[in-house]
């Protein structure tokens, strides 16, 4: 399928570059940028930027292992689809990204920035701390004061730089009239600074700068963590090329001419190329081909189209071309009708609340409360505001959220990591979490647990001399049927027969002659043979009965693992297809899948998913085509192959990158490990404010204390979050 | 006390000349790749001259 797909010219945004449109300027130097799943050493890095350079056209090309990726500077004329072939042949797979939605320059502006604020909180609170560390050894009188007034000319320009995430996160808040994290991280770097100035100015003994800077620099560093494993997962996830024609041809008084999709009416007259997808819903006035529906409902048999054929939007035209009428036009299509169903779906799994949101919201009312009784207390017992100010600054900072602000973070962080070493890319922020908390795996069959690419079956069955004239047919074709059976063919060492006047029948297959007799490959119908359940193209030799060539559908490497692996971990494995009964069996079978349903619509798929849902279950469901978008939406969480269709993707929260479905179940494992480490980290800071916070309460506190309570939890936290890995 | 003078400016200074050091690898694109800089060390297709 995924041949298919990238076959079709119509859905390479390269070629709506090419120089076709002479009156635009083209630009000098056309960015390329190719996703690589499969990379991960300095070998492969050599490989892939020897091929890639050495390929005509290409000016430059360097590879980003980080974020596995390729850029590439090369000429205009040049487009991905060559160097992703050449790329496929030293064995390396590659998507194509969109080097314009990648947006590199802006994400990185906004990453450099944390980076920079971070920089500068470290810098500062580490010259602080040098200072305090003096004033804690036994600096008196003046010398103190004078540590004192430094500290505070370091810390105030350096905090008003730094911490400015945290202040305008807090104000946005504060004007909603809401609370969030940062309104009490923000009150305690504030009425520290305030009481330390004026403990300065009095010739105080106790400075709360460092802390103050401190809690800065672990709370950027949690910031920015966050920050750089969402930056990439959304990059690559969202910006993986659209596979839906941007383009269509109309024909005007029988002149083709290029024009948008949006642009299209009611009415027009579209030609649709052999290996292009259907702009809109239509009929089909002339031309005849077969077409691929599997995206939209699952079944893998290719579909005969004629004069009269209604098709919808996303179908693939597979061997000739087809001039349609379009009857439905961009949001009436049933592309966007199934949009509509996952909108619907999606406002539910909004309402899911991250483990870190639960303990914030818990958190920050708790704590103004606790700093504010505090003052309260200390105000009636002492009458001395200053006192009062003094602890009830000492109990912000010590209670400060260190561990929610880096622990989860730091966990995800890793956890991210470790998924996308192994080809995942998370794009939701809660999927993790949700992944966790799965109990009940939904597959989809075509193109997800099967590659979408058929596969001959019986080529033993037949003679030499039939496989030769199958083999000379077969290759007169583009129809993915005889690839196959040109592939498996050419694999079994057969030479193709000699035949003469080969033509190929759009949407009936290919006939010739051979040694004065007619053969045909093709449709069961046009070889004068029976339609039987499976797909299979006829061979028929005049004067002979017709043969079976017969395909199933190829599995996906790792689906078989995937699959057993779930089962092993105790948890309900169903497969729910738009295809054919027998087809759904067959691979239940193969797969040991108990539980499945076969010719599911759509709609039939997202109400499974709900019903289970209702029944308490966690579901998660694993699907690529436009049929699985709803049920994908309706899942607690969902998982989609990087071949599949643009909405499938956005529907989803993590993407398969590679084509190997086994890392899946070991994405349930890395799940629970880190929610388990998230909680973990959740006593560990809960361990520490029972026992630091009544010290603050009871005014014992001094800044030292504050210093090593707060280092030894964040970092305590931070290495616990590295256990993931 | 009077190396105070010396020592607290001499420490800011050489702070400072981190901070200046770490701002221009950011501004560099120093951290792109770290991942892919840590493997390139160990490729030797440069090892007899610079790239061009």
């Amino acid at each position: 399928m995924t041949a298919q797909l990238t076959s079709g010219t119509a859905a390479c945004p390269g070629c709506i570059a090419s120089p076709a449109e002479p009156a635009r300027p083209i630009p000098e130097d056309v960015q390329i940028a190719l996703s690589l799943p499969g990379i991960h050493c300095s070998a492969c890095i050599a490989t892939v930027e020897r091929e890639l350079n050495a390929h005509p056209g290409v000016e430059d090309a360097r590879v980003n292992l980080t974020l596995k990726r390729a850029m590439i500077k090369a000429a205009p004329e040049l487009r991905a689809a060559d160097l992703i072939s050449v790329l496929e042949r030293v064995g390396y797979e590659a998507h194509e990204l969109d080097p314009g939605a990648l947006s590199a320059t802006q994400s990185d502006k906004a990453g450099r920035d944390l980076l920079m604020r971070l920089a500068v909180a470290g810098f500062a609170s580490m010259n602080v701390m040098l200072l305090s560390v003096s004033v804690w050894a036994g600096a008196t009188d003046a010398t103190r004061d004078m540590f004192h007034w430094i500290s505070a000319a370091i810390a105030l320009p350096a905090i008003g730089f730094a911490a400015q995430p945290f202040f305008s996160n807090a104000w946005s808040a504060l004007r909603v009239r809401r609370l969030n994290m940062d309104v009490p991280i923000v009150l305690a770097i504030l009425l520290a600074l305030v009481t330390s100035l004026w403990e300065t100015a009095l010739s105080g003994k106790h400075a709360y700068f460092d802390a103050a800077l401190t809690l800065t620099f672990f709370l950027l560093a949690g910031r920015y963590l966050d920050y750089r494993t969402r930056a990439a997962a959304r990059s690559a996830a969202e910006e993986l090329t659209a596979l839906e024609v941007p383009r269509a041809i109309r024909l005007v008084d029988g002149a083709e001419e290029e024009v948008a999709v949006a642009t299209l009416n009611v009415g027009d007259l579209i030609l649709v190329r052999p290996g292009g997808r259907m702009p809109v819903d239509g009929e089909i006035v002339s031309g005849q081909s077969e077409l691929d529906r599997s995206l939209l409902t699952g079944e893998t048999l290719p579909v005969f189209a004629e004069a009269g054929v209604t098709v919808s939007a996303g179908e693939v035209n597979l061997t000739g071309p087809l001039t349609i009428r379009a009857t439905a036009v961009g949001e009436d299509t049933s592309l966007h009708r199934m949009a509509d169903l996952v909108a619907i779906a999606e406002s539910g799994r909004s309402r899911y609340t991250s483990l870190a949101d639960k303990a914030a919201k818990l958190y920050a009312p708790g704590v103004h409360i606790l700093s504010a009784l505090s003052f309260l207390g200390w105000y009636i017992y002492s009458g001395d505001v200053r006192t009062a100010l003094n602890i009830a600054a000492a109990v912000l900072i010590i209670t400060c959220p260190c561990a929610l602000g880096l622990a989860v973070p730091a966990v995800t962080t890793a956890a991210s990591g470790r998924l996308f070493r192994k080809g995942m890319l998370i794009k939701h922020a809660t999927a993790l979490e949700r992944l966790a908390e799965v109990d009940t795996v939904v597959f989809d069959k075509t193109g997800t647990l099967t590659s979408g690419t058929p596969e001959l079956i019986n080529l033993g069955d037949h003679s030499r001399a039939d496989l030769e004239i199958a083999l000379a047919l077969a290759e007169a074709s583009s129809h993915p049927l005889s690839v196959a059976l040109t592939q498996a063919a050419r694999e079994a060492g057969i030479k193709p027969a000699t035949l003469d006047d080969i033509t190929e029948v759009p949407g009936f297959g290919t006939e010739g002659t051979y040694q004065g007799q007619r053969v045909r490959l093709g449709r069961a119908a046009w070889t004068g043979a029976e339609e039987g359940d499976q797909t299979a193209a006829w061979l028929s030799v005049e004067g002979q009965a017709p043969e079976a060539f017969l395909f199933s559908d190829s599995l996906r490497t790792g689906a078989a693992e995937a699959v057993q692996a779930f089962r092993d971990a105790g948890k309900e494995v169903i497969l729910i297809s738009g295809d054919t009964q027998g087809a759904v069996q067959a691979l239940a079978d193969k797969l040991g899948i108990q539980n499945w349903i076969a010719q599911a619509l759509p709609q039939d798929k997202a109400k499974h998913v709900e019903a289970l849902r209702d029944q308490g279950h966690h579901v998660l469901m694993v699907g690529d085509g436009l049929n699985d978008t709803a049920a994908l939406a309706a899942a607690h969480v969902s998982i989609s192959p990087a071949s599949a269709l643009d909405a499938a993707r956005v529907a989803s929260d993590i993407v398969l990158l590679g084509n190997d479905l086994s890392p899946i179940s070991d994405a349930c494992d890395t799940a629970v490990k880190a929610t388990k480490r998230i909680r973990e980290n959740f006593r560990i800071a809960t361990v520490y404010n029972i026992i630091a916070v009544p010290l603050a309460v009871a005014g014992l506190a001094t800044p030292l204390i504050a210093a090593l309570a707060m280092s030894t939890s964040s970092i305590t936290v931070s290495l616990n979050a590295l256990r993931v890995r | 006390m009077e190396v105070l003078a010396y020592l607290i400016p001499i420490s800011l200074f050489l702070g400072g000349v981190g901070l200046v050091a770490f701002v221009y690898t950011v501004r560099s694109n120093q951290y792109d790749d770290p991942e892919g800089d840590a493997r390139r060390i160990l490729n030797d297709e440069w090892d007899d001259k610079p790239k061009p």
